[in-house]
Formats: structure tokens, sequence, C-alpha cells
């Protein structure tokens, strides 16, 4: 019997289900109404109504960091496709799996500069990591099926599909399945090199000062990937720093583990890298952010480099030796190798590196004093941290000091479980990305630690939270400042508070209530846990607002432009240290 | 700030793509995106039957820039292989020039004479203009065009560099 006939629109669905794909977020519009009307003629794709494009987006991203799969959207042409831009360069950013369907005005008016017509693949081509345009429904399944997997496979990244409306609504028998379709050149490398394997263990084998710094490529690379890093680890007592993207992917809890490294690091994560004598990088790609000064990062310590994107690779740092694979493979090839060589660190040296951390984690490098009138926002986080540790949570953020001191004060046993913008540094990412963590997780408890400026960014999201009943957690850390930047121009700019102060704030309580969410505040901190527990016993969505001191700066700090060891650890530094010239033309 | 000054290294590269919409696109953007130089650039489909198309780029840099581009065209989704045909060994590289001179009398026959010279074909004439073509090293074709400017040269089409490496092997 011949297949039977399917419109575009049809044909895409079954594409998306054949994929396995549960869930898209979205929002309709003219170009892409044949989907719309498929998607309610049918009941296995679940369909999530955002308010904004961007919010689909990093609802998707939220969604895939969270699962591991690959993230939904789909928006309307023109405006809908310009207002995913800020999602989609997001998700490139910090390489999260994501296909975007987009609408398209019919091929023949395509370049008439028609109704709604955006050039999207044009304007997208510098922030995905592929795009294609359909342009016959022949091609269509097997276009959308490509796009997953040049989506999830290799180092992950956002692809966009643009679907004129015409090919959405013409017919075709060309549907193939998700198996008999093989992209014709794209075969990233998962599988390491025998031999630089060998030779990485000779390196390691030699180490009196060994660090692991672990990134997203951890996380990436799956569960398996964080096991094995814990047996590597482990196995060699050496000490291991995170990047603010691979935090969970090493129990923060693990004597061994440093906390997280770069500008608001660890004293003893950055001091440990600086002086270091071998460093072993797993999934992290020498950010500017973790490096510093870059003639002054890690001077010492010969590179070893484990990453599955070879443009990653002596990008920033030079390094000794790469290794060009998954996370997860090279791993296992790295400790099967020591094992069978029977290699071990000296232990008289790695004694001596133990004990100079110790002195380095002596300095207590994220000690903060809490009085009894003001909340200080590191107690806040670090309540929270307390109160909903032992339940099923995740964590998202918006970006600013909030964000630095998530990173720095919630402990994060396991990869997943943490949702932030590292690479762009997206205001406005962590409510959305909330909403779809808490979709793929229905049972579980959703947190967005905000910032009161950053929220404002996607507050319109109350109505979907609202909408689906979606029990999300907002936790504002309200400083009334956009903190990070007033924080910059006290250390950089003379104290001028340029246009940082954020005025005109809503009220969060009546705004949570004119969303039927439920809102409240604290400012004393001996009501913090009260409030804290009341808003997760709270089975709605909640906004806790929490009024903290309005001028605390987050420390440590890495000024723009120094080294590791030029790290500012409290107010009392800034006096003597400088940022350098250089360095302040830096972001 | 930045590591040691690195020497200016110039290279020519090949790069093996799928034919599909927007890959050359995706190449130009990558060098713009990215502040790399692009000192020449060609583009055509090598290979119909399994729609390949070739391009050579001839870029500079320091070692660990030109490292960088190449690493991310590699990383592009339609390409198939990136070759650095300077490092690879030997290779040969032409260009093909049209050059159009106007003139008469004493200037135009020495126009034809040094063309003659650098084995430059007439391909149009007329009473009052010669088209010449051209194929040599880029150097070679800077030579004669400008040879021919005191003698009324008045358009310039050129190709850019293709380039092969010598020797049995291919891509
Ligand atoms: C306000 C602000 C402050 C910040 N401060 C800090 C800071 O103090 N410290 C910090 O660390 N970050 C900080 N960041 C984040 C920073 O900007 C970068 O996003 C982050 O450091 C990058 O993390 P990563 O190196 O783990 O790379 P990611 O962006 O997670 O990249 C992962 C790397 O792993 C590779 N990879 C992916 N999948 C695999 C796989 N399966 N196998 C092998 N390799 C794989 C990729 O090719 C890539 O090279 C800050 C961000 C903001 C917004
Ligand atoms: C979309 C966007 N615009 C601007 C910025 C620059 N920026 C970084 S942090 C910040 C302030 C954030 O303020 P808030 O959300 O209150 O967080 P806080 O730093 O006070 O914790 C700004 C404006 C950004 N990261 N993203
Ligand atoms: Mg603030």
């Amino acid at each position: 019997m011949a297949p039977a006939q399917l419109t575009g629109a049809e044909m895409l669905i079954k594409a998306l289900v054949d994929q396995g794909v549960d869930t898209i977020f979205g929002y309709p519009g003219g170009a892409v109404l044949p989907i719309y009307d498929a998607l309610h003629l049918q009941n296995s794709l679940r369909h999530i109504l955002v308010r904004h494009e961007q919010a689909a987006v990093h609802a998707a991203e939220g969604y895939a960091r969270s699962t591991g799969k690959v993230g939904v959207v789909l928006v309307t042409s023109g405006p809908g496709a310009t207002n995913a831009v800020t999602g989609l360069t997001d998700a490139l950013m910090d390489s999260v799996p994501v296909v975007c369907l987009t609408g398209q005005v019919p091929t023949h008016l395509i370049g008439n500069d028609a109704f709604q017509e955006a050039d999207t693949t044009g304007i997208t081509r510098p922030c995905t990591k592929h795009n294609y345009l359909i342009k016959s429904v022949d091609d269509l399944a097997r276009i959308v099926h490509e796009a997953f997997y040049v989506a999830r496979s290799g180092r992950p990244g956002p692809v966009v599909v643009d679907l004129p409306k015409d090919v959405l609504q013409a017919k075709s028998r060309a549907y193939v399945a998700p198996t008999a379709v093989k992209h014709r050149s794209y075969r990233p490398r998962l599988k390491p090199d025998r031999e630089a394997i060998e030779t990485a263990v000779d390196m390691i084998a030699k180490a009196k000062r060994p660090v692991i710094y672990a990134g997203g490529g951890v996380i990436n690379s799956g569960d398996r990937a964080s096991a094995l890093l814990r047996r590597l680890v482990r196995g060699l007592g050496a000490p291991c720093t995170t990047t603010l993207m691979g935090l969970g992917g090493f129990p923060a809890s693990d004597p061994l583990s440093l906390g997280m490294l770069g500008m608001h690091g660890t004293y003893e994560a950055n001091l440990a890298m600086y002086n270091s004598d071998l460093m072993i990088a797993v999934g992290a790609r020498f950010d500017d952010r973790v490096t510093g000064r870059l003639d002054e990062f890690a001077p010492t310590a010969r590179k070893i480099h484990i990453d599955i994107d070879p443009s990653s690779i002596n990008k920033n740092v030079i390094v000794d030796l790469p290794l060009i694979g998954d996370v997860g493979r090279v791993l296992d090839a790295l400790i099967k190798a020591w094992n069978a060589r029977g290699a071990k660190l000296s232990q008289r040296a790695l004694k001596a590196w133990h004990k100079q951390i110790d002195v380095w984690r002596g300095r207590d490098c994220l000690r903060y004093e809490q009085g009894d009138k003001v909340i200080k926002p590191q107690y806040a986080i670090q309540r929270l941290y307390e109160l909903t540790k032992d339940r099923d949570t995740y964590i998202t953020t918006e970006v600013g000091q909030h964000q630095m001191w998530a990173a720095q004060f919630y402990k994060f046993e396991k990869p997943r479980r943490f949702m932030t913008s590292g690479g762009l540094g997206t205001m406005g990412y962590g409510f959305p990305a909330a909403v779809g963590v808490q979709i793929a997780h229905p049972k579980s408890l959703v947190i967005d630690i905000a910032g009161e400026a950053s929220i404002l960014m996607n507050i319109q999201e109350l109505s979907t939270v609202a909408q689906y009943g979606l029990p999300v957690k907002i936790f504002i850390i309200n400083n009334h400042y956009m903190g990070m930047v007033r924080q910059w121009q006290e250390l950089m700019h003379g104290g001028r508070y340029s246009h940082s102060y954020t005025a005109a704030l809503p009220d969060f309580v009546k705004l949570a209530d004119a969303f039927g969410a439920v809102g409240m505040q604290v400012s004393r901190p001996d009501q913090l846990d009260d409030k804290i527990l009341e808003m997760i016993e709270t089975p709605r969505p909640v906004i806790l607002d929490c009024l903290v001191d309005q001028k605390e700066n987050c420390f440590p700090m890495i000024p723009s432009g120094a080294a590791h060891y030029e790290m500012l650890l409290g107010p009392a530094d800034k006096a003597t240290k400088r940022a350098s010239e250089e360095g302040m033309v830096l972001v | 700030m930045a590591p040691k000054e690195q020497p200016i290294e110039k290279r020519t590269i090949a790069v093996l793509v799928d034919n599909e919409p927007g890959v050359l696109a995706r190449v130009i953007g990558l060098f713009s995106g990215r502040g790399y130089n692009i000192e020449s650039l060609t583009v055509s489909e090598v290979d119909p039957e399994s729609q390949l198309s070739r391009i050579t780029v001839i870029t500079s840099g320091t070692a660990q820039i030109l490292e960088q581009i190449k690493a991310q065209l590699g990383r592009l989704v339609p390409v198939r292989r990136v070759s650095d045909l300077s490092m690879e060994g030997p290779h040969v590289e032409r260009e093909l020039a049209l050059v159009k001179v106007t003139g008469r009398g004493n200037k135009r026959v020495e126009s034809l004479r040094i063309a003659d010279i650098f084995r430059a074909s007439v391909v149009d004439s007329g009473h009052e203009h010669f088209v010449f073509e051209m194929t040599g090293k880029s150097e070679k074709l800077d030579v004669f065009i400008d040879l021919m400017r005191p003698l009324g040269l008045v358009d310039v089409s050129r190709t850019g560099v293709v380039a092969i490496a010598r020797g049995p092997k291919g891509l």
C-alpha cells in the first residue's frame, strides 16, 4: 500500500512524534496556522503556549538542560522569528540542543518584503549551529530529522527549520522515518585517539600539583560522564573545580571539590589553578571569565584538554595535549589506560599539595556577616539551599549578582539541576527556563533565583504558569539595583551609579496576585526561613520578594583582565588593587 | 594582555563542502563575524554527482588564529574537509584575469607585444581595444596588469586563486 498522503504540517507533527518529542513551546501566527491546525487534531504532542517567543526558546532550553533531550520551539514568521533570536544565541553560547521551527511566507513571496517576512535563515545563521529553509514538502521529513540529529550530536546547539506556509499546506507521500535519514557529512568525532590517551597517562603520572577543571561538556555528555569524572577525581585524589556551566557535574560536597573557579570563583579554586603543574580541562572552554589575564593563566601547568569541538582547542589557551572526543568516552578510555598501567601519583607530593590547598581554603573566601536587621543576599541563598537540599529541587537563575551568589552558595550534587545563562548572560532567562524545567519535571520543586531587574524582562510568563498551573517559585533577591552593574560602577567607575538603580519597581506581591499567583515579601532575617518554607509548601506559583542589603558586593572577584592571584576578597581590597587600563575595556 | 606577538602567516586553504543553499554565506559570515582576513576566495561545484563544491580561500593570521580558522571551518555542518595546502606540502596556485586595454598606434602594438611575452591570449579585439586572457600566479598577473596601465588599461576582471596539491593524492 502506498504511504498515506499528508500535508506538510501533518508530516511535521509525525516527524516530531517519531523523534520522541512530547512537548513544544510556541506562539501562533499566520504563517504557522497550518501547524496549529494539525496540532489541534492530535493528542500525542503537548503544546505550551508562552507569552513571548524569547521565553519559548528559554523554556525549551530549560526543558533540554534538565532532561538531556532536545527542546522544541514553534514560532511564526517575521516578529515571531526575530523575537526568538536572543534565545537561539543563548542556546548556541551554552551548547543547548534546541530545534526551533519558524513559519515563513509562502515560497513564491520570499524576497518580496511580504507581510511578516524576515530573512530568518539569514538572521539566524550566526546564532545557530545550523539552519534550513524547506522549499519542498518532499524534503520536509528528512530535514526535520536531520535538524534533530545536528542539534543533539557532537557539541549540541540550536537548529532553525524555516517552514514556508505553502510547504506546510502541500501534500506528499514522501514521509521518511528517522532511521532512514543519515546526514550527508556531519559526523562529529566521539572516540579519542589511543596514543593521545597513553600520552595523557604519562603526563598525569608525573604530576605533583594536579587540578581538574570541569565544565558544561561533562553535563552535556550525560550522567555517565559525571560518574566517570567522580571516579577519575577520586581515583587520582586530585582536587576538582567546576565552571559555572559545570556546577553539579562534580558533587559540591565532595572533599576534593574546590567549588567554582573564575571571576567569582573561590580563592582555593583560582589559586589551585594558578599554582598547578598539571591541569585536566574536561569539557570546558577556557572562557575569559574563567582564565582572567591570559599570559598569567596557570603558567606552570602542563595542560590536557578534553573537548568534542576541535575549535575549542587552543582557542584562548594553548594546551599541551588535546583529547578530542566525548567526555564520557575519553574519561572511560583514560581511566582504563591509567588502571592498566597501574599508575599512581606521588602521594608525598599530593599530600603537600592538599596541605597548601587547605591553607587557601582557610581564608574562607565566601564568608559574610549576617546581622539581625537586613538580610544579606548570601544568607538568603544559603537558607534557600539548606531548606531545599533534601528535596527534588531544580534551580534556575537570572543574570547578575544573585546568579553568582547562587553559584557560590547553592551546592549542587548532581548534574542537570542548575540552569543558568553563562555564555550570553541573558537577563530574563531564568523564569522561562524554570517553566520548561517544571513542564519536564511536574512533581519537582523548581525555583528561579532572580534579581528584581532581570525578572521584569520576562515577567509576562506569569500568565503561562497560571494557565498551566505550574508551581514555579520565583525567589527575588531584591537589592533595588542592577547589582552587578552597580558593583562594576563602584569598583571601576568611581562610584558613579549611572542608571543602575531600579526605580519604580512594581509591588511584586500585587503583581503575583494580578496573575493569579501567590505573592509574599520578606525583609527580616528572622522571618526568612518561615517565608521560604511557606513558598516551598505552596502548591502554586509563588513570588517571594526578598528584600536584601542594597550595597552588598559579590566576592571574591577577579577584575576583568587581572590574573587569578589578583583576586579581590572583600570591600577592603579595592583600594589597593585597581583594574588595569587594559582590563577596563573588557566586558 | 594578548599572548606574545606572533608573526602573521599567509595560508591557502581548500574546503570541500556540500553544495547546499547558504553554504557560501556561512563561510563568508564566519570570516567576517570572527574578524578573520580573506585575501581571496573562490568557489565552484566540482562534483555535480555528489553535489560537492570546492572553496579556495587565502587568509592570513597568527599560527593560533589560522588553527582557529581551520577548526571553525571544520565545524560548519556542510563542510566535509578542510585542507591547509600551504602546510601539507607543495601545491600549485593559479588565477585567471581578463584585461581590457583601449588605445591606438604604438601603445596598442606594445600591449600586444607584452601580452605575447606573458603568453596572454587575445579573446576579443576591435580597432581600438584588446581583451587579454591570462592565467598564472597572482603575482605574475599583477605585473602584467601594471605593465598595461600606461598602455590604456580600462577594465580588469580576476577570478581569485584556485589551488591544488602537487603529487598523486586527492583531497
Ligand atoms: C555575570 C556572569 C559571571 C560569570 N562568572 C563566571 C565565573 O566566575 N566562573 C565561571 O566559570 N563562569 C562564569 N560565567 C560563565 C562564563 O561566561 C561561561 O559561560 C562559562 O565559564 C563557560 O563554561 P564552560 O567552560 O564549562 O563551557 P560551556 O559553555 O559549557 O562549553 C562546554 C565545552 O565543552 C565542550 N563539550 C560539549 N559537549 C561535550 C561532550 N559531550 N564531550 C566533550 N566536550 C563537550 C564544548 O565544545 C565546549 O568547549 C559567568 C557568567 C555571567 C553571566
Ligand atoms: C538582556 C541583558 N541586558 C543587560 C545585561 C547587563 N547586565 C548584567 S547583570 C545586570 C543587572 C541585573 O540586575 P538584577 O536582575 O537586579 O540582578 P542583581 O545583579 O542585582 O542581583 C545587567 C543590566 C544583561 N546581562 N542582559
Ligand atoms: Mg538587583
